[in-house]
C-alpha cells in the first residue's frame, strides 16, 4: 500500500483564471482542497505611500487605477473625502453626473465579472456580448473626460466639465466603408445623454439575454450552486461587503443606508441572495446591472431638465475658466497656484466610503495641514473577501476555486494597491 | 432605536477608563491607550447598544514628519474602522504606539477580517501584532528588507533590480534614482480653517 500525503499545487501568477496576478498555493488531498494560501503583493505599487508626495489633485489619477474595471468610481470617495476635509458643497448637477457615472460603472464592472467568470467557467460567449456593452459605455467615458479607462473626472468640488452635446463619431477608413460607419454613428447624433439613453432602452433586454445563457444553464448551475457558502454571520466576521454580503443575505447597501451624494432621491431596490453560494452572488451582480439601469435613466431625466454649474466656484480649489484666466489678473494667480503648489487641506482626519461594485471602497485621509495628504489609506472590498478564500474552497473540489475566485470578482491593483 | 445619540453612548461605556473623545467632520473616534485596547474592542463589538461586529479597516500611521515634525506623543498608531450593520453607526479607533519596535494587540480573535490587515500593516509599519499566529508579510516582495511606509523610507525604495546579462540572471544592487518631490511639501495656516480639525492635535 502506497503512502498517500498530500499534494501542494502552485497556481497563479500567470494564470487565465487567476484574474490578473494571483498565486495560490493550494494543499489538495486528491482533487479536494484542504488549505488555500493566497499570495498577493504581485502588482503592489506603493500608491498610499505615492500619494503622501503628490498634491491633492495629483492623487486622483491613482485612484482610477485601483480598480481598473470600475475606474470612475474609484475616484468618488477620495473627492469625498477631501470635500469633507475642506468643507465643500458640491452643486446638485455634480452631484448627479458623479451618481450617474458611478452606475456606468457599476455596469462596466459587473458586465466585466460576467465575461469573465463566464470564461473562467467555460461559457465563453458571455466574454463577447459584455463587452460589446462595454464599449458603449467606454465612449460615454470618453466623450466625458477625453480617456477610455483612467478619466480623472471627479475633482473635489465637482466634476471638471459639464456632459457634452456632441459625441465623438466613427470616421470611414480602408477598412470601413461608409456604410457600416452611419450604422456605427446612427446613436450618436445626439448629446452624451442622448447616447446613453439609448443604452438604458437596450440594455434590459441585453441582460435577458445573459440570463437565457447563464441563468438556468446546467452547466452554470453546477458549477455555482452551493459552491462557496458564506453564512451572514461568518460573512459579517470576515468583514465582507458589497454583492459578497448581500449574497448572504444581509441587506446593506450604502446607498441606501448611508446615503451619499443624490441616492436618497433616487427610486432603486437593493438585491439580497438567501443561500450565500456563488450562484447567489451571481444573481445579485445581474439584478443590480437592472438597477444601475433604472438609476441611470433617473440621472438623465433629471440632468436634461436642470442645467447649472458642475463645479464649486470657489478658486481656492476649482481652477478658473481659460477665459477668465486670460482677462483676469487674480484668475491667472489662482491658476497659477493650483497648478504649481495645489490647495492646502485643513488639519484633520476622515473616512469617507462609497458602495463600489465589489464591496465597500473607504478612503481614510489624514491631512496634517499641507498640500498634500498626510496618510492616505484606501480600504478595498476585495482585500478582505481574498483573505476569506481559504474558508470559502476548504473542502472543495479544485475547480471549484476558480468559481469562487470569479465569484471574489476579484482585481489587482486594487487587492494589492 | 437608540434614543441616546452615539456620542452619549460611547461616554457611557468608556468614560473615566482613560478614553479620549474626538470629534472631526461629524466622525467619532476613540483615542484608547494599548492597555485598555482590547476590553474596549470587545465591549464596542458586544454591549447590545454598541455592537461594532464588522472591523471594516485596520491600519497604521507614522507620525514622525507631521505637521512638519515634532510632534508629541507616539511615533506609530494603529487605527480601526468599525462599522455597526444593527446600529447603521461608524467609529474609529486609534492607538498610540511610542517604542521604535511598536508591538499591539491582535484582535483576530474579535473579528477575523483582521487577519490580512494585521499583516499588511506589520508588512508595511512594522507593527507586530501580539497574538496573532501567522504573522508573515504579505504585500511586499519575498525578501523584502526594511518597512516601506515608515516616513523614514524613501519613496524610490532601496534596491531595485534589473537583469545581469553576465550572471544571467536579475540582480538587486542599490537604488540609482534621485529622489524628488513636486511640488513640495508646504503647509499653510489658512485663517479659513482656523480652529477645525481633531481636538487635541492642533
Amino acid at each position: 500500500m502506497a503512502e498517500i500525503r498530500n499534494y501542494t499545487l502552485n497556481l497563479g501568477p500567470q494564470h487565465p483564471a487567476a484574474h490578473g496576478v494571483l498565486r495560490l498555493i493550494l494543499e489538495l488531498d486528491g482533487e479536494v482542497v484542504q488549505r488555500a494560501d493566497p499570495h498577493i503583493g504581485l502588482l503592489h505599487r506603493g500608491t498610499e505611500k505615492l500619494a503622501e508626495s503628490r498634491a491633492f489633485n495629483q492623487n486622483i489619477g491613482f485612484m482610477t487605477r485601483m480598480d481598473y474595471i470600475s475606474m470612475m468610481l474609484n475616484e468618488h470617495p477620495y473627492v469625498m473625502a477631501v470635500e469633507r476635509l475642506l468643507g465643500i458643497e458640491v452643486p446638485l448637477r455634480a452631484q448627479y453626473i458623479r451618481v450617474m457615472f458611478d452606475e456606468v460603472s457599476r455596469m462596466l464592472n459587473h458586465l466585466f465579472f460576467l465575461g469573465t467568470s463566464g470564461l473562467d467557467l467555460g461559457a465563453m460567449t458571455m466574454f463577447l456580448y459584455t463587452f460589446r456593452e462595454r464599449e458603449d459605455l467606454f465612449d460615454c467615458y470618453e466623450a466625458v473626460s477625453g480617456a477610455r479607462m483612467h478619466t480623472q473626472y471627479f475633482r473635489p468640488g465637482g466634476v471638471y466639465r459639464d456632459l457634452p452635446e456632441t459625441m465623438p463619431q466613427y470616421r470611414s477608413s480602408r477598412w470601413s466603408n461608409q456604410k457600416d460607419v452611419d450604422r456605427l454613428n446612427a446613436n450618436r447624433q445626439g448629446s452624451l445623454l442622448d447616447f446613453l439613453w439609448d443604452f438604458t432602452e437596450r440594455f434590459p433586454a441585453n441582460v435577458d439575454e445573459y440570463e437565457t445563457l447563464l441563468t438556468d444553464n446546467r452547466i452554470w448551475k453546477q458549477r455555482t450552486v452551493g459552491i462557496g457558502v458564506v453564512t451572514p454571520e461568518r460573512a459579517l466576521q470576515l468583514g465582507f461587503s458589497g454583492p459578497m454580503l448581500r449574497g448572504s443575505g444581509v441587506a446593506w447597501d450604502l446607498r441606501k443606508k448611508q446615503p451619499y451624494e443624490v441616492y436618497d432621491r433616487l427610486d432603486f431596490d437593493i438585491p439580497v441572495g438567501v443561500t450565500g453560494d456563488c450562484y447567489d452572488r451571481y444573481l445579485v451582480r445581474i439584478e443590480e446591472l437592472r438597477q444601475s439601469n433604472r438609476i441611470i435613466r433617473q440621472c438623465i431625466e433629471w440632468l436634461r431638465r436642470n442645467p447649472g454649474p458642475v463645479m464649486v466656484s470657489d478658486r481656492k480649489v476649482a481652477p478658473p475658466s481659460r477665459e477668465e484666466m486670460k482677462r483676469d489678473m487674480e484668475s491667472l494667480i489662482h491658476h497659477f497656484k493650483l497648478f504649481s503648489e495645489g490647495y492646502v487641506v485643513p488639519e484633520g482626519e476622515v473616512y469617507a466610503a462609497v458602495e463600489h461594485p465589489k464591496g465597500e471602497l473607504g478612503v481614510y485621509l489624514m491631512s496634517d495641514g499641507a498640500n498634500k495628504p498626510y496618510r492616505f489609506r484606501v480600504r478595498t472590498a476585495t482585500f478582505p473577501h481574498l483573505a476569506a478564500m481559504d474558508e470559502m474552497v476548504r473542502g472543495h473540489m479544485l475547480a471549484d476555486v476558480v468559481s469562487v475566485v470569479g465569484t471574489i470578482d476579484i482585481v489587482f491593483g486594487e487587492v494589492d494597491r | 432605536m437608540n434614543r441616546l445619540g452615539l456620542a452619549e453612548r460611547l461616554r457611557n461605556h468608556f468614560e473615566g477608563v482613560g478614553v479620549e473623545f474626538l470629534q472631526d467632520c461629524g466622525q467619532h473616534i476613540l483615542v484608547v491607550s494599548r492597555e485598555r485596547f482590547l476590553g474596549v474592542a470587545r465591549e464596542l463589538r458586544d454591549a447590545p447598544d454598541l455592537r461594532f461586529d464588522v472591523l471594516m479597516d485596520l491600519c497604521g500611521v507614522d507620525y514622525l514628519t507631521y505637521g512638519g515634525g515634532g510632534r508629541k506623543g507616539g511615533r506609530f498608531a494603529v487605527v480601526y474602522q468599525m462599522l455597526s450593520i444593527a446600529h447603521n453607526e461608524r467609529v474609529r479607533v486609534k492607538v498610540f504606539l511610542d517604542d521604535e519596535t511598536p508591538v499591539m494587540d491582535s484582535v483576530v480573535g474579535l473579528w477575523e477580517s483582521a487577519n490580512w490587515y494585521e499583516r499588511e500593516t506589520f508588512d508595511l509599519f512594522g507593527i507586530l501584532f501580539d497574538g496573532h499566529t501567522d504573522l508573515r508579510r504579505i504585500l511586499t516582495d519575498y525578501g523584502f528588507v526594511g518597512h516601506p511606509f515608515r516616513k523614514d523610507f524613501p519613496v524610490v525604495g532601496t534596491v531595485e533590480m534589473r537583469y545581469d546579462a553576465e550572471r544571467g540572471r536579475v540582480v538587486y544592487q542599490p537604488v540609482t534614482v534621485e529622489p524628488r518631490a513636486h511640488p513640495p511639501r508646504v503647509i499653510r495656516r489658512d485663517n479659513r480653517y482656523e480652529g477645525e480639525g481633531v481636538g487635541g492635535q492642533r
